[in-house]
């Protein structure tokens, strides 16, 4: 049983543009994904499929064993619990500190404070940002942000973190420390990563699995692969 | 957790503030509204049930009726909806009179000497209403009865009272369920408002897995807490309003027949009944603006 899978996926949205058309696909335990294709290919609906922002149209997703269309929205959040998430726009809240903001998933589940505070010192270590604890997200330059943002995704952890461009907002230095703390996650505790991105030499110095999408279809899936450009851009 | 989200949801009523007022405001109006209804109702329940116990319709039938005619006038009477059929009592001229002699000296030596023929005295049915409103009418109906001579009922006066009464008390209600209605709605705006400066932190809490309790409860206890602070001034009205009217009017309104509920425990309950209310309107309205903005 693959830890992912996607069977015959189409994807419709209300105003009738199909972001995804007949996908086929299969993630295992501790992989590590590249997905790419050109924009509006259908990239960010088939991750948001997977941790049920999007419910798909037609076809199966399963995620770690849940059906992903037939979760009812009430039960969402067990999926969510399983799963970290990283975005372009690291979504931080302001408010609150960089201890607070890492804390919050598990605050937000309801775990005591003895419990939460060793979780999140550890996930700030795995990101390499123990020392910022007290800092505002203001205070930091985007690549400490976006740690912040992988720690409160690995906060609570889960086998499988979904990155949607996660470099996209930030310099191709700090883009290499990213991909190395997500490599070393990949590495050293066997999470599966599917990280959606446009960067050219990211995907072709890391050699990983590349699936590449194309108005919604899926037309290559190549271990090691290498970034390919859709005709025309 | 919890206790989080009580503080978060006490806190939003602050921020917020001049639409949070508005509805603290409108909760404080309408309850106090709620609680003139209330002590209007229970008082106008419990003094027209007294009256009610007390009021008499007294049927003179006339002295040349026959039994048969009085058996028929009493199923006549039987068959009245506002009759309580239990409570007809009938009264032969002779136990009428027997009555008044017992009751006075006076009485006793002029009625000595009547016999069946020269007592001038009528039969009577002593009867009682279900419903006071209706006395007049009823009282009417057995009038146009065959061989029914008069009919006498109750000082007047007071079933107006009760009539007028339960027409303010109906007024009051009317006005406190549309006063209920834009009191959600405005609390359901002031939710709506704190669910929009929170929108980025509520997307958040649902993609790292929150669930739909943790996310919903501080908008549901900023709704109790709204309602609960707007019903202050109104438990303050009865508590110490109430003892006030009861005291000045040392219990009984116009006439002593109209006689007050005795403060204790009397507003120990309507008070939690207003704070009861103030908090189910506060949370119907927290929850309805959360479902309809939170779409959880
Ligand atoms: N919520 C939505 N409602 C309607 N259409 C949408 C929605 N989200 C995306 N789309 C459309 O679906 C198609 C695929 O969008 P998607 O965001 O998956 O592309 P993408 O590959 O992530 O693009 P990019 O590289 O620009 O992020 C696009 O045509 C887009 O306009
Ligand atoms: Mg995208």
């Amino acid at each position: 049983m693959k830890f992912i899978k996607i069977q015959d996926c189409y994807k419709v949205y209300k105003n009738g543009v199909t972001a995804t058309a007949g996908l086929n696909l299969e993630i295992s335990k501790g992989e590590f994904v590249f997905i790419i294709g050109a924009t509006g290919c259908g990239k960010s609906t088939l991750i948001k499929m997977l941790y049920r922002e999007e419910k798909p149209t037609k076809g199966k997703v399963i995620v770690g064993g849940i059906d992903v269309a037939k979760l009812r929205n009430g039960k969402v959040y067990k999926l969510r619990r399983k799963l970290g998430i990283v975005f372009q726009d690291f979504k931080l809240l302001p408010k609150l500190t960089v201890y607070e903001n890492v804390a919050f998933p598990l605050n937000s589940m309801g775990l005591k404070k003895s419990e939460v505070k060793p979780r999140v010192i550890k996930a700030l270590e795995l990101v390499g940002l123990k020392e910022k604890i007290r800092s505002y997200p203001k205070e930091l330059s985007a690549g400490m942000q976006q740690r912040v943002c992988i720690a409160r995704a690995m906060v609570n952890s889960p086998k499988l973190l979904i990155c949607d461009e996660p470099t996209g907002n930030l310099d191709p230095e700090t883009s290499k420390e990213i991909m190395n703390v997500l490599d070393g996650i990949n590495k050293e505790l066997g999470t599966t990563i599917v990280m959606v991105t446009h960067d050219k030499d990211i995907v072709n110095r890391m050699k990983k699995r590349v699936i590449m999408l194309e108005n919604g279809v899926l037309i290559s899936d190549e271990l090691k692969g290498k970034y390919k450009a859709h005709e025309g851009v | 957790m919890l206790l989080r989200s009580i503080k978060d949801g006490v806190r939003s009523v602050f921020r917020n503030f001049s639409l949070s007022t508005a509805s603290i405001l409108c909760s404080t109006i309408t309850l106090i509204l709620v609680a003139v209804a209330m002590v209007l109702s229970a008082n106008v329940d419990n003094f027209t049930k007294k009256i009610e116990d007390d009021m008499t319709i007294v049927v003179f039938l006339d002295s040349k009726a026959t039994k048969e005619e009085v058996e028929n006038i009493k199923t006549q009477i039987e068959n009245l909806d506002n009759i309580d059929e239990d409570e007809i009592v009938y009264k032969t001229k002779a136990e009428v009179k027997m009555e008044m002699q017992s009751e006075s000296a006076i009485f006793n030596t002029v009625m000595g000497d009547w016999n069946d023929d020269t007592n001038p005295l009528k039969d009577t049915f002593q009867l009682k209403v279900k419903d006071i409103e209706q006395i007049n009418k009823t009282a009417k109906e057995i009038e146009k009865m065959d061989k029914v001579s008069t009919v006498q009922y109750g000082e007047g006066i007071v079933e107006k009272m009760v009539g007028a009464f339960k027409w303010i008390e109906r007024i009051a209600y009317g006005t406190v369920l549309a006063l209920i209605l834009v009191t959600i709605f405005l609390i359901i705006n002031t939710i709506k408002l704190t669910i929009f400066s929170r929108q980025k932190e509520i997307e958040i809490m649902r993609l790292v897995g929150a669930s739909n309790f943790v996310i919903k409860t501080p908008f549901i206890v900023e709704g109790m807490f709204l309602g609960l602070i707007g019903s202050v001034i109104p438990v303050l009205v009865v508590l110490f309003g109430y003892t006030t009217l009861y005291d000045v009017t040392k219990g009984y309104l116009f006439s002593p027949i109209i006689q007050l509920i005795k403060p204790t425990p009397f507003i120990y309950y309507t008070s939690g009944i207003i704070i009861l209310i103030a908090m189910i309107v506060g949370m119907i309205g927290s929850a309805r603006a959360s479902r309809k903005y939170l779409k959880v």
